[in-house]
C-alpha cells in the first residue's frame, strides 16, 4: 500500500517538476529553436516550434562576419584569468579569517561586500581615464585586473564559508607534526577545500563571462568577449531574430555546456555557509 | 589559540585582497568625489571648475530622483520576494523523489548562465514584444488582447526578467539547505502525524532561515546596480528608470560628469542604507 | 588630359603600394545596420588596393554612440575611425576632437557630396566627416490599400489628408493599420519623428533665448494630432515601436502608411524580406501649408579623431568608404538598389541608379530638408530633428521618455508637455544657457 502511494506521489513529483523545469528552461529553448529557422519563419504567424525548415543560414552568417574565434578565446582568457587571480589572492585572505578570526572579521568582509554596490556607470568616466593612463585599454589584462576586483569580494566570502567549516583540530594536529604555514596551506587545507574552491571557480567563471558593462566599455577590437559580439546582433535596421538567436546561443553555449557537466560541484559547493 | 606569529602571518595573508579592494573602492571613490564638486562637461572642454554643492542639489531636486529610488527599490523588492518564495516552493519540489532529478536540475539551473543582455533581448523581443512575441501570441490564443509588456506593464516586466535570471542562484542555494536538513527528525513529525503543511512551517522553513539570508544579502548586491536588462529593454522610459539608470542618463546621455558623479555619490549612500538595514536583519543570521 | 590622368593615378597607384610596406592595422567602429556590414564584406578591395588592414568594432546604435563618445571626450584612442552622425560631428569638429576632411584627393571629388550632407557634417565649413549614406524622411504608402480607400495620394499632401486617409485605410478585423509611425522613446527614435513633425506644425524646441518651447499651442497641437491620430489608425502598442518594429510591421502587410527613413525604402521593396514589394509607392512627408514639411536629414557619417597614430591611413579608409568607386563596387557585386544612398550628388545623375524606384523621391526629400532653418519661427540651433548642441541628447531622450509614456496613456499630453518643458529648462540651466 505504502508502495503504490509513493509510487504514485513519485509520479506526481516527476509530472510537476519536468514541467516547472521545462518552463524555466523554455526561452533558452526557444532562442535555439529559433537560431535554425530564416528570419521570416522568426516572426511567423503562427509560431513554428518544430515543423520548419531546419537552417544553419544563421551561423553561416555570424562565422562570417564576426570572428567568434577572437570574440570566445578573449570571454575564456578574461573570464577564466581574473578567476584564477581572484582566487590566489583571496585563498590567504579567506584563511586568515577563517582560522585566525579577530574582532574586525566580520566588519572586513562585509566591507568587502559593500564594495561591490559602487555603481558601475557612476565611476565609467574615472575608471576610462585611469586605463587611459595606465596603457590597458582594450587589452584582455586590464579586464582581468578589473573583473578580479569586482568578484574578489564574492570570492572572499564563499573561501571562507568552505574554510570555516573545515574543524579547527585537523589543523592543529598538522601543526602539532610540525607542520609550516605553507605545508598547512598547501597538504591540509587546500585538498580539504577542494570542492567549495571548485564551485569558487565556476561560479566566478559564470559571472565574469557574463558581465556586460566593463567588457563592453572597456574594449574596442582587441579585448573585447562575447557580450560586445552580442551588440553586434541586437537591433540593427531590418530583420533580426534569427540571427540574434544564433549569436546568442554561441555566446551562451560555451558557459551552458561548461555549467552543466560541472553542475553537481556547482551544486554541492553553493552554500555561502547557507548550511551549518 | 591564536599565537602573535600567526596572528601576524594572518595580517600578511589577508593584506594583498584588502589593499587591492581598499585601492578599488578608493581610487574611484576620490575621483567621483571628485568630479562631483566640478562642473565638468566632457562636450563643453571638460573641467569648467568648482562648483561647490551646486550638482547634488540639482541632482536631488530633479523630478526623476525620487521616483528612480523607488523604482530601484521596487524592482529589487520584487525579485527578492519572487526569487525567494518560488525558490524555496522549486526546491522543495526538487527535493521530492522523482525519475529524472538531475536533468530538471539543469534545466532550471540554467537561466543563470545566460548573460543578462542576452536575457534581456530574447525576453524584449521574441516574448514580450506586441506583435511578434510569444506571449502575444498565447493571450491571442485564449482570445485575450494582448498586453503591451515593455510599456504598460513595465516594472512588472522588468521584475519578470530579471526574477528569471536569478530564480536558479536562489533555487540552488535553497536546495542545497534543504538537502541537508535531518530527514530523522521529518520523519519523526511524519510518524507523530503533523500534516505536510505543518512540517514544512515548523521544520523545513526555520532551518532554510540562513539559506534565505544568504539569498538576500547576495541578491541585494548585484540587483542593486541592474543595468543591462533596462538598457535593453525600456532604455528608462515607462517609470524604469533605476538610480543606476539615472546616473547614467546624467553621465553618458547628457554627458554631465559632474552631476552624474553626485548621483553616484547619492547611490553609494544608498547602497550603505540598504547595507545597513541587511545587516541588521542578516548579520544575527550570519555570525560564522 | 587623359594620359596625365592616368599617369597621376598610376603614381598615386604605385605610392599607395609604397605605402603598403608599412601595412597598418585600422580600427573602425560602426553600427550594426546592412550598409555597414555590407561595407564590412567589402573590406577585402581595399586591403588589396591599400596593404592596410581593418579592424571592425560593429555595435549596436545605442552601445556605439555611448562607447565612441567616451572615447573621444576622454581621448582615449581606441578607435581610428568613428561612425558618427550629423548631430555629432559639428560639436566634436567644434571641439576640435576631429580630423578635418579638407584635404582629400582629387580623384575623391569632394564637391560631388550633396550640400545638405557636407553642411550638416561641417563646422564652420570645414568637412568632419565624409558621408557613408544620409537620408530623409518620406511617406511609404500600400498602392492597392489606397486604392482600396477609393484615395490618390499627392505627391506631397498635408497632415490633414494623411490622418483621413489613415482612417479609411484601417481595416481592424484584417490587422491592417492605416499608419504606422514611431513612438519609441530615445532622441534618434520617437524623439527625431515627433520633432521634425513638429516642425511642420510650426513648433520648435527652443526660442532665441534658448527657453523651452514645449508650453506653446504648436507642441500641443503637434502631440495632440500625433495621438488622435495614432489612436484612431495606428497599431497597437506604437508607444514601443522604433524603426525596426514599423518596418517588419509593414512588411509584413500590417501598415497602410508608413512614414520615416528614405533607406527603408530599399527594405520595403526587397521581395526576399517584404511580402508587399510590389505594392509599395513615395510621397513626401506631410506638411500643414505652414511652408515647412515634417522630414528630417541625417547622415552616417566616418570621422576620424584627431590624435589617432594612422590618419593617414584611416583617411585612405575613409575616401575609399565613400569614395564614387565604392558605390560601384556595391553596384556591381549587389544591384544598385543596395547601395548606400543619399550621400553624392553623380548618383543621382546616373541612369542606372534613377530607375531604382525611390531614388528621386529619396533625393527630393533631402532636397526639401534644411537643417540651417528648420523652423517656421527662427531657432537658434541648428539640426531639423535635432538641435547640435552637446545637451540635446540627453535632453531629448528624457522628452520622449515623457512622450512615449503619453502615447501609452500613463499621462496626458498636458502633462508630458508640462514636464518636458520643466526638465528642459532644468537641464538647459545647469548647463549654463539660461
Amino acid at each position: 500500500m505504502a508502495r503504490t502511494v509513493t509510487q504514485k506521489r513519485k509520479i506526481i513529483n516527476t509530472a510537476a517538476a519536468w514541467s516547472v523545469g521545462l518552463l524555466i528552461f523554455f526561452p533558452i529553448l526557444w532562442t535555439i529553436l529559433t537560431s535554425f529557422k530564416t528570419e521570416a519563419q522568426a516572426i511567423a504567424d503562427p509560431p513554428l516550434f518544430l515543423g520548419f525548415d531546419w537552417t544553419l543560414e544563421n551561423y553561416a552568417a555570424v562565422m562570417e562576419r564576426s570572428n567568434y574565434g577572437r570574440f570566445l578565446w578573449n570571454s575564456i582568457v578574461i573570464a577564466g584569468g581574473s578567476t584564477i587571480l581572484g582566487i590566489i589572492i583571496a585563498v590567504p585572505a579567506a584563511w586568515s579569517m577563517a582560522f585566525v578570526p579577530s574582532k574586525r572579521t566580520k566588519d572586513i568582509l562585509l566591507w568587502m561586500l559593500s564594495t561591490k554596490m559602487l555603481p558601475a556607470v557612476g565611476v565609467l568616466y574615472p575608471i576610462y581615464l585611469l586605463f587611459i593612463r595606465l596603457g590597458i585599454l582594450d587589452t584582455k589584462i586590464g579586464l582581468v585586473i578589473v573583473l578580479m576586483l569586482i568578484n574578489l569580494p564574492i570570492i572572499v566570502w564563499m573561501l571562507y564559508t568552505y574554510f570555516k567549516e573545515i574543524p579547527g583540530e585537523i589543523l592543529e594536529a598538522a601543526r602539532m607534526d610540525g607542520a609550516t604555514l605553507k605545508e598547512e596551506v598547501l597538504y591540509v587545507l587546500t585538498p580539504m577545500a577542494i570542492p567549495g574552491i571548485a564551485s569558487t571557480l565556476l561560479l566566478n567563471v559564470i559571472l565574469a563571462w557574463n558581465e556586460a558593462f566593463w567588457t563592453l566599455n572597456l574594449t574596442a577590437a582587441k579585448a573585447a568577449p562575447l557580450t560586445a559580439f552580442i551588440a553586434s546582433y541586437s537591433s540593427p535596421e531590418g530583420l533580426f531574430y534569427a540571427k540574434l538567436s544564433a549569436a546568442s546561443t554561441m555566446a551562451i553555449a560555451p558557459i551552458l555546456i561548461l555549467g552543466w557537466f560541472s553542475q553537481k560541484q556547482l551544486v554541492s559547493g553553493l552554500t555561502f555557509g547557507a548550511v551549518k | 589559540m591564536a599565537t602573535q606569529h600567526s596572528r601576524s602571518a594572518a595580517r600578511l595573508m589577508m593584506a594583498p585582497a584588502v589593499v587591492l579592494l581598499l585601492g578599488w573602492m578608493l581610487v574611484p571613490l576620490t575621483m567621483t568625489l571628485y568630479f562631483s564638486f566640478k562642473k565638468y562637461l566632457p562636450l563643453r572642454g571638460g573641467d569648467l571648475g568648482w562648483v561647490g554643492f551646486d550638482n547634488y542639489v540639482r541632482f536631488v531636486t530633479s523630478s526623476a530622483f525620487w521616483p528612480s529610488v523607488l523604482t530601484t527599490l521596487t524592482i529589487v523588492g520584487g525579485v527578492l520576494a519572487i526569487t525567494v518564495i518560488l525558490g524555496i516552493l522549486l526546491a522543495v519540489l526538487l527535493n521530492q523523489p522523482m525519475w529524472g532529478q538531475g536533468v530538471v536540475r539543469i534545466l532550471v539551473i540554467a537561466p543563470f548562465f545566460v548573460m543578462p543582455t542576452v536575457s534581456a533581448l530574447v525576453w524584449k523581443n521574441m516574448f514580450m514584444d506586441p506583435n511578434y512575441g510569444l506571449l502575444a501570441y498565447l493571450w491571442e490564443f485564449f482570445g485575450a488582447e494582448p498586453v503591451q509588456w515593455l510599456s504598460q506593464a513595465s516594472l512588472t516586466s522588468i521584475i519578470m526578467i530579471v526574477s528569471w535570471q536569478w530564480l536558479p542562484f536562489a533555487t540552488l542555494i535553497l536546495l542545497t539547505a534543504i538537502q541537508s536538513l535531518d530527514s530523522e527528525q521529518l520523519e519523526a513529525a511524519e510518524m507523530d502525524g503533523a500534516p505536510s503543511t505543518k512540517r514544512f512551517a515548523f521544520i523545513t522553513l526555520p532551518h532554510l532561515g540562513r539559506a534565505i539570508t544568504v539569498v538576500i544579502l547576495i541578491q541585494t548586491i548585484f540587483l542593486l546596480s541592474i543595468f543591462a536588462e533596462i538598457f535593453v529593454t525600456t532604455g528608462g522610459a515607462f517609470g524604469t528608470k533605476t538610480l543606476t539608470y539615472l546616473i547614467f542618463q546624467r553621465v553618458l546621455e547628457s554627458q554631465n560628469v559632474g552631476l552624474g558623479s553626485a548621483g553616484g555619490v547619492y547611490a553609494i549612500i544608498l547602497a550603505n542604507i540598504v547595507a545597513i538595514f541587511l545587516m541588521r536583519i542578516v548579520g544575527k543570521n550570519l555570525d560564522a | 588630359m587623359s594620359l596625365r590622368n592616368s599617369v597621376l593615378a598610376a603614381t598615386a597607384m604605385s605610392l599607395v603600394t609604397a605605402s603598403g610596406a608599412f601595412a597598418e592595422t585600422v580600427t573602425i567602429a560602426t553600427v550594426n545596420n546592412g550598409d555597414m556590414i555590407r561595407m564590412q564584406g567589402l573590406t577585402d578591395d581595399f586591403t588589396a588596393k591599400t596593404g592596410h588592414v581593418v579592424e571592425w568594432v560593429t555595435l549596436e546604435e545605442n552601445v556605439l554612440r555611448q562607447r565612441v563618445t567616451t572615447d573621444i571626450s576622454t581621448k582615449g584612442g581606441a578607435f581610428d575611425i568613428m561612425t558618427i552622425g550629423m548631430y555629432e560631428t559639428p560639436i566634436w569638429g567644434a571641439n576640435g576632437w576631429l580630423v578635418p576632411l579638407d584635404d582629400l584627393s582629387a580623384e575623391y571629388d569632394a564637391d560631388d557630396i550633396l550640400p545638405a550632407m557636407a553642411g550638416g557634417l561641417s563646422y564652420e565649413g570645414t568637412l568632419y566627416a565624409a558621408p557613408f549614406y544620409g537620408e530623409s524622411s518620406m511617406i511609404m504608402y500600400r498602392t492597392d490599400l489606397m486604392e482600396k480607400a477609393g484615395l490618390e495620394m499627392p505627391k506631397a499632401p498635408t497632415w490633414t489628408f494623411i490622418r483621413e486617409a489613415a482612417a479609411k485605410m484601417t481595416d481592424r478585423a484584417n490587422d491592417i493599420n492605416g499608419i504606422c509611425l514611431r513612438g519609441k522613446a530615445g532622441w534618434g527614435e520617437g524623439g527625431a519623428f515627433i520633432t521634425a513633425m513638429s516642425n511642420s506644425f510650426g513648433a520648435r524646441w527652443f526660442d532665441e533665448d534658448w527657453n523651452a518651447q514645449f508650453d506653446t499651442e504648436a507642441w500641443a497641437n503637434t502631440l495632440n494630432f500625433y495621438k488622435g491620430m495614432m489612436d484612431e489608425s495606428g497599431p497597437a502598442g506604437y508607444a514601443t515601436n522604433g524603426f525596426n518594429e514599423n518596418l517588419s510591421l509593414f512588411q509584413q502587410g500590417k501598415c497602410g502608411m508608413w512614414i520615416d527613413a528614405t533607406v527603408a525604402a530599399s527594405f520595403v521593396t526587397n521581395p526576399n524580406d517584404s511580402t508587399v514589394a510590389d505594392k509599395v509607392s513615395f510621397a513626401l512627408a506631410p506638411d500643414n501649408g505652414l511652408g515647412k514639411r515634417s522630414n528630417w536629414l541625417w547622415a552616417w557619417a566616418l570621422a576620424i579623431p584627431a590624435g589617432t597614430q594612422k590618419e593617414a591611413a584611416a583617411k585612405l579608409f575613409v575616401e575609399w568608404a565613400t569614395s564614387k568607386s565604392y558605390i560601384e563596387l556595391v553596384a556591381a557585386n549587389e544591384g544598385w538598389a543596395n547601395v548606400p544612398p543619399g550621400a553624392r550628388k553623380s548618383l543621382y545623375e546616373n541612369p542606372e541608379y534613377m530607375k531604382v524606384p525611390f531614388a528621386q523621391m529619396t533625393l527630393d526629400s533631402i532636397l526639401s530638408a534644411n537643417p540651417e532653418n528648420p523652423t517656421v519661427d527662427p531657432v537658434p540651433y541648428v539640426g531639423v530633428q535635432f538641435a547640435a548642441i552637446p545637451e540635446f541628447a540627453g535632453i531629448a531622450t528624457e522628452v520622449s521618455q515623457e512622450f512615449s509614456a503619453a502615447y501609452a496613456g500613463q499621462q496626458t499630453v498636458e502633462e508630458a508637455l508640462a514636464k518636458a518643458q520643466a526638465l528642459t529648462n532644468d537641464a538647459m540651466e545647469a548647463a549654463g544657457y539660461r
